[in-house]
């Protein structure tokens, strides 16, 4: 069985006919061949998969894609625009809050939306904030810091 | 120097903030067809028989494999594998049917229409019960297997290595000694967990040539493995790893790629995919393999240590192809780095039912290293001395012999300790503000050689382009540590431009030269010398045709931001980019050619060890040292441990880029913490109890400590500027020196990892009722 679903994908208002069974992260992947996001457990533990629906960070390999419909969703491929990276980005490779890159865009969205929510974390709240999100690379110091910066930027 | 040394970003942020990085279950290609694989339920058992006949009459499924057909063992460094079972099962999980179906759904669903029929057999989970005379044997033909002839196998036995190491006379030290501690300790299996599950796709072109995109930390290893097993010539077989998701040692060799191969072949034009789950990665993937060490210390009162006796047996699981050098690697460092006169060492991978034990950051070390740290503050406290002081006496020093009898004249491990004693005020008392918890500290050191065979080579190719800019290629992986941006660095920094000039390509058999590894901590060193060698060889061809241009001799002649200039008269200079192709004469005519460097090293003068005594002049090539210490909170109404913080200090030679050397000790420390504290992949008669993540935690953002990271260098000769590698040898400390922190705070002593809170807080208990 499959349902036509329309939604904002990055800016973009988009129909897709998807299998009910199918779940968003692989909707994403697949039929919009957005690959930023990634499969890490496929259960919602990693945070591999996390992007932004109507302005939560989500784990999208937890969502039946169906769900989508009338969302708005934003990916990692979103955050980039006119060419511009997010200031998130500049800095997670300006403090090298990234290793293997495969946690990252997960890691990065989760701390976008964290910002939306909490413009001026605290450094207990940035580590609370992102302790869904696994990474094995790190040791987490440096991602901490480089969503700091950005938090420390909406100070000024 | 410009570039070396210095913060230079990753070459692949950009790629890697805005998920345009292309991981292999990223790339999507026409007529994919994909597989699943059907498991063993038991640890082993005898395959009586294998019905599939229902699976394959389901619409979409394109065919279904058994190991029958490919009986041909392999292995790197034993040959005692297949990529599917045949005959029989070793290990639960183990692959033993694989589908071929066009979509994964319909691969998945066909998997419980196949019927095996399996006779069990006896197994053995435990690899000291595996050693026994009357224990099943997992591998009884072992005695008809090829293996390496710096291994030992033993047939008829479950030992597939029995390492000796005998330096000196150890019994006879004991004698003298004025005590002796002896001690048994056990590291279980962790998993390596890299947030990418492992994945591999096949495709065979009409005319038979196969090519494989895997998620691997060692193309050209993948490429001989699989040329062997299926006879496909190597210029036939390309293999490419366009990125990986994190390593750590579980996608060395080659794991799961030969089951797509015969489908590949069967199905040309159609590429072949398989993807772990998470559930696979925790079973069958490799493991940490588990050790059970008993370590016995013989001391003077002045605190000399006389002799060390080591019984290492290490759990290798069903399969020990790899595990074999572990056991070795271990047997190499089982003196620790200290100076020891007489060292008497067992060292055993054993075959177990077992998941597979395979190569994990650290090879070894962080095992052993639990043991012996520990066993040498035991030590200090029996003789009335600090565990420092004990360090300083026994460490090694320059000039200092190892235990396998080589001299060192390179040895940072006293600066290391001096400074890490330092940061972490050893000798500071620190109160908890809380009336049930604890504090105290730890002090560990570590050390570790690259475990690799001694001929293990590398090379490097650089291209210069017409505008002066150039590429450089490498079959090193940037498997995270960030060996893309430090490759680029050395170039850069030889040529003289900037490393926006250079594109690094890597990871493809068929475009970018020989690699031996990405493993062993030896990629910096060994890959770097190649690309230093490399970018020396074009600058000397740019030096020879720039003599010509400018008619100044070549030995003073330099190259200086993109040009060759005179080191006499600066204004007499010549653009790099108008030699790229070759020297041009004004009749037109011209010389040379393109400017293409080319590198290629392998470590000199590393030979092996004798195969009795296990000692040899120089049979590894630098041993990287390090000390941590570690400051602990315990809570003791839970037992649970709460890092407080971290000093790491180590030897680099080098440091090439302080931020991501920064970064690959702060990533060595969480593992460091995960594994010492709370991870254990839990085995009961063979079945693994917790493949999730919410059965199997690694650490998260709240479980990290403040970290201080610093660094000694004392050049390592024959590495690219002074270099050596760091990234294993940087999680060895941290187990022990947690250990040996935990007991400052509590005088508990653990010799079972993990450290959990229920562990500590039962032997507070029984510390208690004593």
């Amino acid at each position: 069985m499959k349902t036509l679903i329309e939604f904002t994908l990055n800016g973009e208002v988009v129909e897709c006919l998807v299998d009910n069974q199918r779940t968003l992260l692989k909707m994403i992947r697949e039929d919009f061949d957005l690959t930023g996001a990634k499969e890490g457990c496929g259960a919602g533990e990693c945070g591999a998969c996390t992007i932004i629906v109507n302005g939560k960070a989500l784990n999208a390999c937890l969502v039946l894609a169906v769900e989508a419909d009338g969302t708005e969703i934003t990916t990692i491929e979103g955050l980039v625009v006119d060419g511009e990276l997010d200031p998130l980005q500049v800095s997670f490779i300006d403090n090298a809050a990234l290793q293997c890159g495969y946690c990252t865009p997960g890691m990065i969205m989760t701390a976008k939306a964290m910002l939306v929510e909490n413009p001026h974390p605290t450094e207990n709240e940035i580590r609370e904030g992102i302790s869904g999100n696994l990474c094995r690379c790190t040791g987490y110091k440096k991602i901490i810091e480089a969503i700091q910066v950005v938090a420390d930027q909406n100070k000024a | 120097m410009k570039f070396v040394g210095t913060s230079v970003k990753r070459v692949d942020g950009v790629k890697k903030v805005t998920g345009s990085l292309k991981y292999v279950d990223d790339i999507k290609l026409s007529k994919m067809l994909y597989v699943a694989v059907k498991r063993s339920p038991h640890p082993h058992a005898k395959i009586l028989s294998i019905n599939f006949e229902k699976a394959l009459a389901i619409k979409g499924v394109k065919d279904i494999i058994t190991g029958d057909l490919f009986t041909k063992r392999g292995g790197l460094y034993l040959e005692d594998k297949n990529f599917l079972a045949v005959g029989k099962v070793r290990y639960r999980g183990e692959a033993v049917v694989a589908v071929c179906a066009i979509s994964e759904e319909i691969a998945q669903s066909a998997l419980e229409f196949i019927d095996i029929e399996y006779e069990v057999l006896p197994a053995v989970t435990n690899a000291k019960d595996a050693m026994k005379p009357d224990s099943p044997l997992v591998h009884p033909d072992l005695g008809e297997y090829k293996w390496a002839p710096v291994f030992f196998p033993v047939p008829g036995t479950n030992i597939s290595n029995h390492y000796t190491l005998r330096k000196g006379d150890a019994k006879k030290a004991f004698e003298t000694a004025d005590f002796v501690v002896e001690n048994d300790f056990y590291v279980p299996h962790v998993q390596h967990v890299p947030i990418e599950t492992h994945t591999a796709i096949a495709q065979m072109d009409a005319d038979g040539f196969m090519t494989v995109w895997a998620s691997c930390q060692s193309p050209y290893a993948v490429r001989q493995a699989l040329s062997e097993a299926f006879d496909l010539p190597l210029n036939r077989l390309r293999v490419l790893s366009p990125a990986v998701g994190g390593g750590f040692g579980s996608k060395a060799g080659t794991t799961l790629e030969g089951i797509l191969i015969p489908f590949a072949k069967k199905f040309p034009d159609h590429p072949v995919k398989l993807t772990y789950s998470r559930q696979d990665e925790f079973e069958n993937a490799y493991v940490r393999q588990g050790l059970h060490a008993r370590i016995k210390t013989g001391v003077n009162k002045d605190g000399k240590i006389i002799a060390v006796e080591n019984e290492f047996i290490w759990d290798g699981g069903a399969y020990n192809e790899y595990g074999v050098n572990i056991a070795k690697a271990a047997g190499y460092a089982s003196a620790g780095p200290y100076d020891i006169e007489n060292v008497y060492t067992d060292s055993y991978c054993v075959y177990t039912n077992h998941p597979v034990g395979g190569p994990y950051r650290g090879f070894g070390m962080s095992e052993i290293h639990f043991g012996i740290e520990q066993n040498l503050d035991m030590v200090a406290e029996q003789i009335g001395i600090d565990p420092v002081e004990i360090r300083r006496i026994n460490g090694m020093k320059p000039g200092g012999v190892t235990g396998t009898g080589e001299v060192v004249e390179v040895a940072g491990l006293m600066e290391c300790l001096d400074i890490a004693v330092e940061e972490i005020k050893f000798y500071e008392k620190s109160e908890s503000t809380s009336p049930t918890k604890v504090r105290g500290k730890g002090i560990a050191c570590g050390w570790k050689a690259p475990s690799m065979p001694t001929n293990a080579a590398s090379s490097a190719i650089i291209k210069l382009n017409e505008d002066g800019t150039a590429h450089l290629l490498v079959s090193a992986q940037d498997i995270g540590q960030g060996s893309d941006t430090v490759m680029t660095q050395i170039a850069a920094e030889v040529l003289s431009i900037s490393p926006e000039k250079i594109t690094i390509r890597t990871g493809d058999t068929d475009q970018t030269p020989y690699e031996w590894q990405t493993v062993a901590s030896r990629i910096t060193y060994s890959a770097g010398r190649a690309v230093f060698e490399a970018a020396n060889d074009a600058m000397n061809q740019l030096l020879e045709l720039a003599q010509i241009k400018i008619g100044l001799s070549k030995r003073d002649l330099e190259l200086r931001d993109g040009y060759v200039v005179s080191k006499i008269y600066p204004d007499r200079k010549v653009a790099i980019s108008e030699l790229a192709l070759g020297l041009t004469f004004e009749d037109g005519s011209g010389i040379h050619g393109p400017i293409i460097g080319r590198g290629a090293f392998i470590p000199p003068n590393v030979r092996n060890a004798d195969k009795k005594t296990g000692l040899g002049e120089h049979p590894v090539v630098f041993w990287t040292y390090g000390a941590q210490g570690i400051e602990v909170e315990v809570d003791l109404e839970t037992g649970a441990v709460k890092i407080l913080k971290v000093v790491s200090v180590f030897d680099v030679g080098k440091v090439m880029n302080p931020q991501l050397l920064e970064g690959q000790m702060e990533g060595a420390i969480a593992q460091g913490i995960g594994t010492a504290l709370f991870e254990e992949l839990m085995l009961k008669d063979g079945k693994v109890l917790n493949p999730s993540f919410v059965d199997y935690k690694i650490p998260t953002a709240d479980d990290m400590p403040e970290m201080v990271i610093k660094f000694v260098e004392n050049p390592e000769d024959t590495g690219p500027f002074g270099a050596r590698g760091v990234a294993e040898p940087a999680m060895v400390p941290t187990a022990p020196a947690i250990a040996n922190a935990i007991y400052a705070a509590t005088g508990i002593r653990l010799n079972t990892m993990p450290l959990t809170a229920e562990r500590v807080l039962n032997a507070i208990k029984a510390k208690n009722n004593d």
